[in-house]
């Protein structure tokens, strides 16, 4: 697996780290117990295409979102993650 | 067909031609008491126990593939039960003790090896954390030895003692630990619950359950038609978010995959199953000869059943750091298995919101070891509808009410357990 950084390129996977699932997103200030329940601890963990968090630490450590499938670990998207990154990618 | 040595005698004379199949490969019936789904050591465990221990015969293993074709056959054989936590303590030595007397019981040979497991410490700090859990163990009756670094030198000679970076100082060993041949067991408790009218169904996958009006689960469908069931558990660890999807439940798991390794056939060298406590490696060695070696997942959420490069890399430095010897050793395969990782790094085995059906997940990468353990307590919990004193613990609402199960403290990030 090789991921195509929009910054630094196509670099080898022992270069990023993984964070995971980037569709849950942080319940605001006074949620409901559920709605904090269920960001920390449920997935949905899909079979298939899914959208993902990995941190570029060997290279631009930059956050990216990568859109990755489970089942043959292709990957057909790679963008800056939201923040500095996509601010810096957009100019 | 019972095993025996006059039975191996008889076959021997007729020069092992007339070996009869050892479990029936059966075809689905209308409706069974209890549909296990998965038949893996984990579910063909429960159907056994399920027949032999709570008398309930009337039980299917509903299989996808063949059985024995996912997790059960990708480990790495290790068995013991030296575990840190209440809830984890207790369930891993039952699961021990049943590996103990696991081929008399199933009248199988499963190759049950107690050759002993070390953790080998590396620093100050290491050691206490290690002799704390050994006395843990001790206090709840399972054996445990702290060694010194002159006692590992006599067991184990050949590791890089002066490896500067990480010296071994010592190891925590459990004598009774070992290995078991993992087809063998799948096997053995095919074996046994097939001869106690269990069926055993491949080719065999679950596209949804059938549910009333009530919303309980009264049957599955699959790919060989509607099947009734009293009850159904899952037991499918790997994909169980998937199969719990189709009864609308979110799990707290994530798949991901566990690379293993066997390098080519050598002559005896490690006596014990050895984990280097400086990385992420721990090795045995197969009868056949082969080194059986592993390390950390990929990290990464994955079905493939294949791993990648850094990983392979990083397991191999961990070899390479512990006993250098084995640089001219050839890799001969290597495979992936995808784990049910859990949000504490503990298993569940529960009830679900769904009436009718049962959880049993969420097994990281230890679930070998806790085949016949697993298969009594979901049995139990599948037969008396409560749970097994010794998994009370392992309940699917302690993320809510944070009675988490958390050997490594590492928190709701399954790639880090």
């Amino acid at each position: 697996m090789r991921i195509v950084c929009p910054f630094c390129g196509e670099r080898e996977l022992g270069e990023f780290t993984y964070l995971g699932d980037a569709k849950p997103v942080r319940p605001a200030a006074g949620a409901s117990e559920d709605e904090v329940f269920d960001y920390v601890y449920l997935r949905d963990n899909v079979a298939g295409d899914t959208s993902e968090y990995w941190y570029h630490g060997g290279g631009c450590r930059a956050w990216l979102k990568v859109t990755r499938n489970t089942l043959t670990h292709e990957i057909s998207a790679v963008e800056p993650a939201a923040g500095v990154g996509a601010r810096q990618a957009a100019r | 067909m019972k095993y025996s040595i006059f039975s191996l005698a008889r076959a021997a004379f007729s020069g092992h031609k007339n070996w009869q199949r050892t479990w029936r490969d059966a075809s689905p019936k209308d409706r069974y008491d209890v549909v296990i789904i998965g038949g893996g050591g984990h579910g063909l465990a429960t159907a056994w126990f399920l027949a032999s221990e709570y008398g309930i015969r009337n039980v299917a293993v509903l299989e996808k593939g063949w059985i024995g074709s996912g997790n059960a056959g990708r480990n790495t054989t290790i068995i013991r039960s030296n575990y840190g936590l209440p809830g984890n303590t207790g369930f891993y030595e039952l699961s021990m003790k049943l590996w103990e007397r696991m081929e008399q019981d199933l009248n199988y040979n499963a190759m049950v090896s107690q050759r002993g497991v070390v953790n080998l410490y590396h620093s100050d700090a290491q050691r206490d954390a290690y002799a704390r859990r050994g006395n843990t163990m001790r206090i709840n009756g399972i054996d445990a030895e702290l060694l010194d670094l002159a006692a590992v030198r006599k067991m184990m000679p050949f590791l890089n003692f002066d490896n500067a970076r990480f010296p071994v100082q010592g190891g925590l060993l459990q004598r009774r630990g070992g290995t078991a041949r993992h087809d063998a067991v799948v096997w053995g408790y095919a074996h046994a619950a097939s001869a106690l009218g269990v069926d055993i169904i491949q080719n065999c996958e679950v596209t949804g359950f059938v549910r009333d009006a009530n919303g309980k689960v009264t049957g599955v469908e699959t790919s060989r038609g509607r099947i009734g069931a009293g009850k159904v558990g899952m037991a499918v660890a790997g994909s169980s978010s998937r199969v719990a999807a189709m009864a609308g439940l979110r799990l707290p798991i994530e798949s991901h995959v566990l690379q293993a390794f066997v390098s080519e056939a050598i002559k005896p060298l490690i006596p014990n199953v050895m984990t280097f406590g400086a990385g992420h490696f721990y090795v045995s060695q197969s009868d056949k000869g082969g080194l059986v070696f592993g390390g950390d997942i990929d990290g990464y959420n994955s079905y493939a059943q294949r791993g990648n490069m850094p990983v392979m890399e990083d397991v191999c430095e961990g070899g390479m750091a512990l006993m250098p010897m084995i640089g001219r050793v050839r890799l001969l395969r290597q495979w992936g298995g995808i784990m049910d990782m859990s949000m504490d790094g503990s298993p569940i085995i529960d009830k679900t919101p769904v009436d009718g059906l049962y959880l049993n997940a969420g097994w990281c990468y230890g679930g070998f070891k806790a085949t016949p353990g697993s298969g009594l307590v979901f049995a139990h919990l599948l037969a008396r509808d409560e749970s097994h004193a010794e998994a009370a613990r392992f309940r699917l609402d302690r993320f809510r009410t944070g009675a988490m199960i958390d050997e490594k403290g590492q928190g709701a990030q399954p790639n880090l357990h």
